[in-house]
């Protein structure tokens, strides 16, 4: 179980700047633009799990052990994820947009900030059971080398399974769940053919720029780690990389109302955040 | 004694579990309309607690609609807002909501204690924060924030509460809090927009 940040952590947000732009100029990633109040609570985590008390001690150790910083990357982001998670979301993917991708003769998916892969691995069935699998590109990708190592196993805990299978009913699934995977002691794994057309990839929303073009952009997530700054910058991202018409679905509770893009997107599934490019 | 008089209040967080609703209720009523201040509720797994209190809040009064907040909608006085199920409810600088995917604290996601520690840090002295029955230890630390930044703690007396230990834990961690009874909060409310 985690505990809250430590009462005696004191990190102080001049010295939380200060290791945003240690990180920046030694390690290359530019954490200045994420939400402050959460990138705050994840520093003092990790510096509760690493046994710091001091901001002073979390610079020296980021300034002098690069395999500290690969631990830090790997908790600071928040790696959480489910199968099928807002289950009137899958239905409504499964019921209205897959069909118009269907007219599609390669559709191209991008699952941006893909965590472990249980969004895309969702996304793999729901294309298999429209038939549409053989047709897609599945591009998933992740800020975090760790994440993308555990996704590309394609294996998923076993103990939420059972919600999972309840998650895929309510989205109207109507086979049999569990029969897409192969059930080890580590974990279930998603059988190979669903995951065969799936690319993993790093790819930093900060900084990495357009690799494609694609009809549905999924981004759940992600951008609530964001200021506007950067929120602006990564939805305009997304706009360039959707072909006319494309989709692009954000969390339940995130909206574009708050970004630049806003005017260039359409609401088609009102309050499930699915957009819409217009042309 | 009253703690609120003469007080600038800038926001009220109310963080409550299991058998808090109806004091939750009777204080939302207390609460006269226009409020110059924000409402921020921390409810911890009821399904259908925004039904619910729309519900419970409507009738009667027919004040305060019940937002839950997307990320980034900007934080007003005189709005009541319901920490979203599976989120931990924050509170930027800048006056806007961020929310949290991240593990639960304590079993809990919204965590009492990480709204509570994100009022502080932005409201500080402006805080108001009231916490109210439940079965867990949530919210503990969220009142020591309140306190060390300056903010007013209020704790249900655990006597009062159906469930005591949220209570308990709270006070064990802040032996300055003001414990109150359900009609003493509610009084101290009324006056402090009275
Ligand atoms: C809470 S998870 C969301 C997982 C999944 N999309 C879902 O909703 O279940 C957030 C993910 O965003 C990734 N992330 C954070 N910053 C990123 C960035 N700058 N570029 C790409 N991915 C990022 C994290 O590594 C993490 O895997």
């Amino acid at each position: 179980m985690l505990q809250p940040p430590h009462p005696h952590i004191q990190l102080t947000n001049d010295e939380l700047d200060a290791i945003i732009d240690l990180i920046w100029k030694q390690y290359g990633y530019d954490f200045s633009h994420y939400a402050r109040a959460s990138l705050m609570r994840r520093v003092t985590r990790c510096m509760l799990n690493a046994g710091f008390r001091t901001g002073y001690e979390l610079k020296y150790h980021l300034t002098n052990d690069r395999n500290f910083f690969y631990w830090f990357l790997q908790t600071l982001t928040v790696n959480v994820t489910e199968m099928f998670r807002d289950p009137v979301v899958y239905r409504e993917l499964r019921e209205k947009v897959l069909p118009k991708l269907a007219s599609y003769p390669v559709i191209k998916v991008w699952h941006a900030g893909c965590a472990t892969g249980e969004e895309v691995f969702s996304m793999a069935i729901l294309l298999h059971e429209a038939g549409l699998l053989n047709r897609a590109r599945l591009y998933a990708t992740d800020i975090n080398p760790a994440n993308l190592e555990q996704a590309r196993k394609g294996m998923v805990p076993v103990h939420p399974m059972k919600e999972y299978a309840h998650n895929y009913q309510q989205a109207g699934g109507r086979r049999d769940f569990t029969g897409y995977f192969t059930f080890f002691n580590e974990g279930a794994e998603i059988k190979p053919e669903l995951r065969k057309d799936i690319i993993f990839a790093q790819h930093n929303l900060v900084s990495d720029q357009v690799f494609n073009e694609f009809q549905l952009i999924i981004c759940r997530n992600v951008m609530i780690y964001f200021d506007k700054v950067l929120q602006n910058r990564v939805t305009t991202l997304f706009y360039d990389s959707l072909s006319p018409l494309g989709y692009l679905m954000i969390g339940m509770k995130e909206s574009l109302l708050f970004t630049n893009v806003s005017p260039h997107f359409e609401e088609t599934s009102a309050g499930l955040r699915i957009y819409r490019r217009k042309k | 004694m009253s703690l609120l008089t003469g007080k600038q209040i800038n926001v009220l967080a109310i963080g409550g579990s299991a058998g808090s609703i109806p004091v939750l209720i009777s204080l939302l009523k207390s609460i006269s309309k226009p409020v110059p201040y924000t409402v921020i509720i921390v409810i911890h797994r009821l399904k259908n607690v925004h039904s619910e209190l729309s519900l419970l809040l409507s009738g009667g009064l027919g004040y305060l609609q019940v937002i839950e907040p997307d990320d980034k909608m900007p934080v007003e006085p005189d709005r009541l807002y319901l920490a979203p199920q599976n989120y931990h409810l924050l509170i930027e600088a800048d006056l806007t909501f961020s929310l949290d995917y991240s593990e639960p604290v304590l079993f809990s996601r919204p965590s009492i204690d990480v709204t509570f520690e994100s009022v502080a840090q932005v409201f500080g002295q402006g805080a108001v924060a009231i916490l109210l029955s439940g079965a867990n230890e949530d919210g503990a630390r969220g009142i020591r924030s309140i306190i060390e930044e300056g903010g007013t703690a209020i704790i249900q007396a655990p006597h009062t509460a159906a469930y005591q230990s949220m209570p308990l834990a709270a006070i064990r961690l802040n032996q300055e809090a003001n414990v109150l009874q359900p009609e003493e909060m509610i009084e101290q409310l009324r006056r402090s927009t009275g």
